[in-house]
């Protein structure tokens, strides 16, 4: 009998839920569904009242308007660099800092770990200016460097990181290797690097999703408008053609593409280690 | 010491890196807030003077005010849209997965993107909001010229990109209470709403607590919404869009900083700011621990 309760009770209410989730899906991928039917017609098109809401036939032509109008494809290969460039240093520097927190008693240990803690609490929009001075002091301003040196130092990475390695890698395997005579660095590069795997590809997604979208930094260093990242290019044609939302959208559609693919990719793996990171960082 | 050296060589690029371009740089801008300053003359120390311009700033507390009506704007839907879509996610038992990564998207969209398709959605004369409100008798809404209107959009962008990554976090902290809480309050006859509001909520409210920070942190941060939105080129009299009412604390210390060059009273704007968002976390702290004892 009770089963036959719950069970009536809970129907309508799963049914509700999926309602409700499918809604919410909906409002959140209508923006990708309707970028592309602005960047598939005309901006007439789209501007006629009522507005056209099916996919046109134009979004070759508009995406040649945006080559025509950006160097599309040489933004797109400076943020490809300094997010692949970027991605691949944070995960060395982070992983080799982590092992050393999470394994290795050594003084100061614990001070420096908590330092490291705060300094994630530092807005780092408190440095954006003197890092622009110190930039252009050391000749940097304009140069994909000045992009890929300040986002190292990823201070959240090695927090969660740690948090991985203590609970992931067993001491006994770093202690059955220390005894067969391996050092600080084969330990690193033998036994926890491939025992973190799934932590990785984590922090790779969250470091290369935030270097290609980053906006404000490049923004502002990046002062030579024939050499600049994807994101302030995009902003830079929505500036100088506001009118014409179609061809705005079409390179909106098309920055978004790779993104979209590697998100898809790595989605459930990226998505399960969101959640651990936030739990344990509550 | 020395037998350590390979663990300090591990982490001392990390350290070296972030007090190069992080640590130095936070502490040069408080200094640089004592200084007048325009990047290529001589630095001249005018001590409180920047921060005595600041107060008496009508711009300066526009921007304040701004923000923080697009923050409370945002996050309290954004809060509560997460939770609600967290619970029935946590209720159901198929395609929980495809919910959580169709929902996640939104966050890992870029800023810029989304600005833009907001830019051409809510656009005053010919946007896809005002086209559907026409077909149904209602006339154009100025969505990008009332001064109201121009934080309700930037608001609802906010919402759009933070709701799903809120749930995650949510549907986290749900999953890890044990089920026999729920059995059990079941059995002493608890319906759902109350299910809900004696045993989730006190037990997620450390949970609550940590987004509440965070999006205080960030929500406190818009820039890119309003600098995308409402165009950036230095000429531009009306950054912010029209009456400035889109001009957000950042926004106005990147204008002052990097548009006008005034890199003393940039850093004083950035250096006020980031106490204000310091007192406001403190407050939300403070409001949400107190609800934990009455």
């Amino acid at each position: 009998m009770t089963a036959a309760v719950t069970r009536r009770s809970r129907r309508p209410k799963g049914l509700t839920a999926h309602i409700v989730l499918v809604l919410a899906v909906l409002i959140s991928v209508f923006p990708f569904l309707w970028t592309i039917v602005m960047a598939t017609n005309t901006t007439q098109d789209i501007y006629k009242s009522p507005p056209k809401l099916t996919f046109g036939s134009q979004l070759l032509e508009n995406i040649r308007h945006v080559l025509d109008t950006i160097d599309f494809f040489g933004s797109m290969l400076n943020t490809l660099v300094v997010a692949t460039v970027t991605t691949v240093l944070v995960l060395f520097v982070d992983s080799l800092a982590a092992f050393a927190f999470a394994k290795f008693d050594f003084p100061g240990r614990k001070v420096l770990f908590a330092m490291l803690v705060g300094f994630m609490m530092l807005p780092l929009q408190l440095a954006v200016l003197p890092q622009f001075i110190l930039m252009s002091d050391i000749g940097w301003v304009g140069t994909l460097k000045a992009l890929v040196l300040p986002a190292l130092a990823n201070a959240f990475g090695i927090f969660w990181l740690r948090q991985y390695i203590q609970n992931g890698v067993p001491d006994e395997l770093l202690d059955a290797a220390r005894i067969d005579g391996a050092g600080f660095f084969r330990q690193y590069w033998n036994i926890v690097l491939p025992m973190i795997k799934p932590a990785l590809s984590f922090l790779a997604i969250y470091a290369f999703v935030g270097a290609w979208n980053d906006y404000i930094w490049p923004l502002v260093v990046l002062t030579d408008p024939g050499h600049l990242t994807l994101q302030v290019a995009l902003a830079q044609l929505h500036v100088g053609h506001t009118t014409d939302y179609s061809m705005v959208m079409a390179g909106v559609l098309m920055a978004a593409i790779p993104l979209v693919v590697v998100f898809t990719i790595f989605a459930r793996g990226f998505i399960a280690g969101a959640t651990e990171g936030a739990v344990q960082g509550s | 010491m020395l037998t350590h050296w390979r663990q300090y060589l591990a982490i001392s690029p990390f350290f070296v890196i972030f007090g190069v371009f992080s640590f130095f740089p936070v502490f040069y801008s408080l200094y640089l807030a004592f200084q007048r300053w325009d990047g290529m003359g001589t630095m001249q120390f005018v001590g409180l003077d920047q921060f005595r311009f600041l107060w008496s700033d009508p711009v300066f507390w526009m921007s304040i005010r701004n923000t923080l009506v697009i923050w409370v704007l945002s996050t309290v839907p954004t809060l509560f849209g997460a939770l609600v879509l967290a619970t029935l996610l946590h209720s159901v038992r198929r395609f929980k997965s495809f919910y959580r990564i169709a929902l996640y998207i939104p966050n890992v969209t870029s800023i810029v993107a989304v600005s833009i398709f907001f830019g051409a959605v809510f656009s005053n004369n010919f946007g896809l909001v005002n086209a559907i409100l026409g077909m149904v008798g209602i006339s154009p809404v100025p969505w990008l010229s009332n001064p109201w209107l121009i934080k309700l959009v930037i608001a609802l962008l906010m919402t759009w990109m933070w709701t799903g990554y809120n749930m995650i976090i949510y549907l986290a902290g749900l999953q890890a209470i044990p089920t026999q809480i729920y059995e059990a309050a079941k059995l002493d006859g608890a319906g759902p709403v109350r299910t809900f509001f004696q045993i989730t909520m006190p037990i997620m409210r450390p949970i609550i607590l940590f987004t509440v920070i965070i999006s205080t942190i960030n929500g406190l941060q818009s820039f890119s919404e309003p600098q995308v939105l409402f165009g950036s080129n230095a000429a531009n009299p009306n950054l912010g869009g029209p009456g400035q009412a889109g001009l957000t604390t950042l926004l106005y210390f990147y204008q002052s900083a990097f548009v006008n060059n005034d890199y003393g009273y940039g850093a004083a704007i950035v250096w006020a700011f980031f106490v204000l968002i310091m007192v406001l976390v403190v407050v939300n702290w403070r409001l949400v621990q107190r609800g934990r004892k009455s």
